[in-house]
Formats: C-alpha cells, sequence, structure tokens
C-alpha cells in the first residue's frame, strides 16, 4: 500500500516534469478524444455491428466473401511488392537524374492521388479496355483489378523514399567506395538500410490503400462473384441487399488482415531502424 | 505560420463560414412558398427537371420550389430511413419504398391508388450493336455459345432484379417448368461477363465495346439511342412491365403540396413529359411521338408472387437463388 502512494507521487512529480518538458497530458488529451472521435469510435462500431446477431462465422465464411477477400489480399500484397521495387526506382531517378522536364514528372507523381478514383476507372476503362486504343485489352480480368490498384497506389513509395534519398549523405557511399565496396555492396550495405524505414511505411500505405479500394477498381473489374469481384465491391452488395451485419463481417475480416499486416511491416520497420542506427 | 498569418487565417475563416450560412437561411423566394424536397432515383434526374418547371406554372405550383436528391435507388431509400429529409420519395422498384412503410414513414395505403402507387412503366430490352450483327431476338439467344452479355449486378443494384425476374418470367410464361426457369438463370450468369454495379454503368461498359447483348431497361435504351450511341434494341417477345413507384412521406410538413406534385406527375402532360424521356406512361390518352412497341406477353411481378416473395426467393444474400448460381458456377469455375 505504502508502494502505490510513492507510485502515485512519483507519477506526480513525473506529469510536473513532462509539463515543464511540453509534453503536458493536454496534448495527449487532443490526440486521444481526437483519435477516438474519428478513427476509434467508428471502427469499434463497425466490429460491434459484426458480432451482433451471432451470424460472424456463417458469414465470414461464406464462399463468395472468402473469394473477394482473398482475391483483394493478394492483389494488394503483389501491388505493394510492386511498388517497393517501382517505387524506389521512380523516387532514385528523381533525386539522383537529372533530366528534361523532370519537375513535370515529380508533380505528376501526385496526380493519382488528386484524381477521383472513379475517373481513373473510367480512364482506365477506356485505355485499356475493348476499344483500347493502344490495343492492350485486360478489362473485366483480374489483370484489371491489379492495374487499377498499381494506378492508386503509385505515389506512396515514390513519396516516402524520396525525402530520405535527398537526405542520403553521399559522401557515405563514396567513403564506401573508396574502401572497395562495389556498387551492389554499397546499395546493400548503405543505401538500403537507410531508406529501408520509409520503404516499408509507403509500401504499408499502399497495402492499406489497396485492400479497401472501391473507386477504381469497380468499374474496370467487372464484378463478377468468385472471378473479379473485391472485397469491397462484395461489402457494397451486402449493403444494397439490406445484408448490413455480413457487410461489417466481411469489413470487420479487412480490417484485421490489414492490421496484421501493418503491424508486420510496423515490427520489421522497428528492427530496420534497430539496425540502421 | 507567423501570429499575424494566423490570425488571418482564421478570420477569413470565420467570415467565410458566415458568408456560407447566410446565404443557407436565406429563404428561397417570396413569404408563402412552400419547399419541397424530393428524394429520388437517378435514371429519371433530367426527367423531373423539365417536371418541375412544367408543375411550377401551374397554379398549383407556382409557389412551390423543390430541392432534389439523386442516386441509387436503395441507397436513397436507407438515407430517408436513417434521417434525411424528404416529402416526395420516388425509387425505382416498390421494395424501396416497403422499407419506408416498414420505418413508418411512409402511410402503408400507399399504393391504394388507381395507379397502384406507380409514377412511370418501363420494360426490360435487349440492348444489342447497330444492326443487331449477332441476331439476338429471344432470351434463348443470350445463352447460344459465345454470347457475351452484360448486366448490372442484381446484388449492388436493385432496379437489377428487373432483368433477372424477366428472365425467369419469360421462361415460365414460353412454358417452361420453374427448375429449367433456374436453369436458365444459371446459363445466363454464365454469359455474364461483367456485373457493373448499377445500370448506367453497365451501359457504360457496353458503349466502351464489351459485351454482345446487354439487358437494360427500355428508358435508357431509348436515352442512348437519343445520345447517340450506335445500339439498337429488342423488345422480347415476353418480358417484364417494370414499374417505378412514388409517394408521399407522412411526416412531410407539406402534404397537400406533396400530393399536389404527385397528381401533377400522373397527368397527360407530365406524362407525356415522362414520355419524351423514354418512360412509359402509366395513365391512358397520353399524347406522345415515342413509339412503345406491345410485346407479346407482357407480366408483371405479381405474376412472379410480388417483390417481398421474390426478394428473399431469389435475392436473399445467403440462400436466394441467385447467390445460389453464382456460387455454383464461382465454384465449378475452379476459383
Amino acid at each position: 500500500m505504502a508502494t502505490s502512494a510513492a507510485i502515485i507521487q512519483r507519477e506526480r512529480v513525473q506529469v510536473k516534469k513532462n509539463f515543464i518538458r511540453g509534453d503536458s497530458l493536454l496534448p495527449a488529451g487532443i490526440v486521444t478524444t481526437f483519435l477516438s472521435v474519428i478513427v476509434l469510435l467508428p471502427l469499434a462500431a463497425v466490429a460491434a455491428r459484426a458480432f451482433t446477431g451471432g451470424t460472424f462465422w456463417t458469414e465470414a465464411f461464406a464462399s463468395d466473401a472468402l473469394a473477394s477477400l482473398r482475391l483483394s489480399l493478394v492483389a494488394s500484397i503483389c501491388v505493394a511488392l510492386v511498388n517497393a521495387v517501382a517505387g524506389t526506382l521512380i523516387a532514385w531517378v528523381l533525386v539522383r537524374d537529372d533530366f528534361w522536364g523532370k519537375p513535370l514528372v515529380n508533380a505528376l507523381i501526385d496526380l493519382p492521388f488528386a484524381l477521383p478514383t472513379i475517373v481513373a476507372g473510367l480512364t482506365l476503362v477506356a485505355l485499356y479496355g475493348p476499344n483500347s486504343p493502344v490495343h492492350i485489352d485486360v478489362a473485366y480480368t483480374q489483370a484489371a483489378v491489379y492495374l487499377a490498384l498499381l494506378f492508386v497506389t503509385l505515389p506512396f513509395v515514390v513519396r516516402s523514399v524520396q525525402p530520405v534519398l535527398m537526405e542520403l549523405d553521399r559522401e557515405m557511399e563514396e567513403a564506401a567506395a573508396s574502401l572497395g565496396a562495389g556498387i551492389l555492396q554499397t546499395y546493400r550495405r548503405i543505401i538500403f538500410p537507410t531508406i529501408l524505414p520509409a520503404l516499408i511505411s509507403g509500401v504499408a500505405l499502399g497495402f492499406a490503400r489497396s485492400i479497401g479500394e472501391f473507386g477504381s477498381v469497380v468499374l474496370i473489374s467487372g464484378n463478377i462473384p468468385f472471378k473479379t469481384e473485391v472485397a469491397s465491391v462484395h461489402v457494397f452488395g451486402q449493403i444494397e441487399s439490406g445484408d448490413i451485419a455480413g457487410a461489417a463481417t466481411v469489413s470487420v475480416i479487412l480490417l484485421a488482415l490489414s492490421s496484421a499486416v501493418l503491424l508486420a511491416l510496423n515490427a520489421l520497420q522497428r528492427r530496420g531502424l534497430r539496425h540502421g542506427g | 505560420m507567423t501570429r499575424f498569418a494566423q490570425r488571418a487565417a482564421f478570420l477569413a475563416a470565420l467570415v467565410a463560414s458566415s458568408a456560407a450560412l447566410g446565404l443557407a437561411s436565406r429563404p428561397a423566394s417570396a413569404d408563402n412558398s412552400v419547399q419541397l424536397a424530393l428524394v429520388a432515383y437517378s435514371t429519371p434526374q433530367e426527367a423531373y427537371a423539365d417536371l418541375i418547371k412544367a408543375f411550377q406554372a401551374t397554379p398549383a405550383g407556382s409557389n412551390v420550389t423543390f430541392t432534389q436528391s439523386y442516386g441509387a435507388s436503395g441507397e436513397q431509400s436507407r438515407n430517408v430511413v436513417a434521417g434525411m429529409s424528404a416529402d416526395i420519395v420516388a425509387f425505382s422498384l416498390e421494395p424501396d419504398i416497403t422499407k419506408l412503410v416498414t420505418a413508418g414513414l411512409v402511410p402503408a395505403d400507399w399504393n391504394k391508388d388507381k395507379f397502384h402507387g406507380m409514377v412511370t412503366d418501363s420494360v426490360v430490352v435487349f440492348v444489342v450493336r447497330k444492326g443487331n450483327p449477332k441476331r439476338v431476338r429471344a432470351w434463348a439467344d443470350l445463352i447460344k455459345p459465345g454470347m457475351d452479355v452484360i448486366a448490372p449486378n442484381p446484388f449492388t443494384s436493385g432496379g437489377a432484379r428487373w432483368n433477372v425476374m424477366a428472365a425467369y418470367g419469360a421462361m415460365l410464361k414460353r412454358g417452361a417448368s420453374p427448375n429449367y426457369a433456374i436453369a436458365y438463370l444459371s446459363k445466363l450468369f454464365d454469359h455474364i461477363s461483367v456485373q457493373d454495379k448499377s445500370g448506367r454503368e453497365s451501359l457504360q461498359t457496353f458503349l466502351s465495346g464489351k459485351g454482345d447483348v446487354m439487358l437494360a431497361y427500355e428508358n435508357e435504351a431509348i436515352l442512348a439511342q437519343r445520345n447517340g450511341a450506335a445500339v439498337d434494341y429488342i423488345v422480347p417477345d415476353q418480358t417484364i412491365l417494370i414499374e417505378n413507384p412514388i409517394a408521399v412521406v407522412s411526416g412531410s410538413a407539406h402534404q397537400q403540396q406533396a400530393r399536389a406534385f404527385v397528381d401533377f406527375l400522373r397527368t397527360p402532360q407530365a406524362q407525356a413529359i415522362f414520355a419524351a424521356h423514354g418512360y412509359r406512361p402509366v395513365a391512358r390518352k397520353v399524347p406522345t411521338s415515342v413509339r412503345f412497341p406491345q410485346p407479346h406477353t407482357l407480366f408483371d411481378i405479381g405474376f412472379l408472387g410480388g417483390w417481398q416473395m421474390v426478394q428473399t426467393r431469389f435475392f436473399d444474400p445467403q440462400n436466394g437463388e441467385v447467390a445460389q448460381i453464382e456460387r455454383a458456377l464461382g465454384v465449378a469455375g475452379g476459383h
């Protein structure tokens, strides 16, 4: 009992110290309230809706729900991996190379964010559909799902990695080269560890965006159950059919899958930071 | 940001928001005017623009203004249940009004007038490429080998259910057993290569060059042709009569004016405007130049047991016939 009083006393001192240092309870309170209202409460409400009614497991294991979840998950992982490579490459070119029109290309990277996703979908159908002017017809196939996701997630990795590459000290690379390191070795030992945390956070953002993406996919995928219907479109169908509990269930599974991947990436990032630092 | 800049930004925001509030709270027009909220599905939006103008030119509508909201029928219905204010609701199919009846927002006797609560009709047709190169004439042609069919997804689009029920009912009318009709639906879904989330998007898909034939409402086909699309449409020998309902919301503060608008919509004058937009009139003796061919066999949803039965039997997302067909096809497809 005496110890608890001591703990309280210590906490008070700590609070005082924190207050003086500037990280008082006030900002913490604001952050907590904000996060609760904007993120936690809505997510909790979805979860609560999924578990009321006791149909969670039948809904979760409905074959069409599973098929759509599988497509969303696999496509999102593949797209995240492609982005990891292509995004880093683009960031590298934008930071290290000089070419005519570079500011334009740099500005272009963000445009997929600015375009309403439904317009992105419409444009992709026009470009890569049956009347493709470039003779690439992938619309209404699974390939179209990947294409749409790649389009809307392009900026994440580029914009995460780019500032880190800009800050990267070239003298370190020169030092590595003068010590006899080859290009690959320099990349593996110097550059990669430095950009890894940023790369992972970019990949994570892209993944999270892909797994719930709706607007750009719905027009180009064809939405055939078991073939080209992604989870978000399946959820939309459940809502339109009045199956709100089913929609909440699939959404909760989406959230769980996303959190699992995001937590794993987070752990990887911390390890990367430890090793890099 | 400097302190000055912060203050300037704050002031600017304050001025902007109070200006917005001021605009919003100003009454729309003269003192005795009444504002009605029309909540409708999106397809007849252009028709309503003309209809409201015509109504306002009549004595009953001279002091009535409208706020209009358009969206997917099911979504609009859910919005009203969730509290969106509405005086008049117009949806693409009856179950969306039934939801409001269940929620106590529309009186149970809403369809006890001589139009059974309906304001427009249409039929399910086949939209084909100009000249009908694949020679699509009848329902049986849709399941011929290699036929690529486009139709909206009946789970994301309530209106798409008209198409499915047209196909099913057509089989029954041709003397097939219910089992055969279900088997036909299964074959039909196997030929559908794109299930867009709404009828409009299906039309987009078809116009982008995908598919040989598309299941659509006649009014959409007429609209597409009028917009210069290179398509023809065929009214099959057996098809369903699409009926679009309208109702006055019981909580409306302007019952009388809302009622007057709905009554106006059933006058020959208003029905002619609907007809000009491709809808079949519900009233008789409507002067129109649009030709609506009479199908050999026309049936309504009542022939199939009514919406309530159809919804559970065919479109329950877990156990409905259509859900089961999609599942069987998905498993057979090896995915």
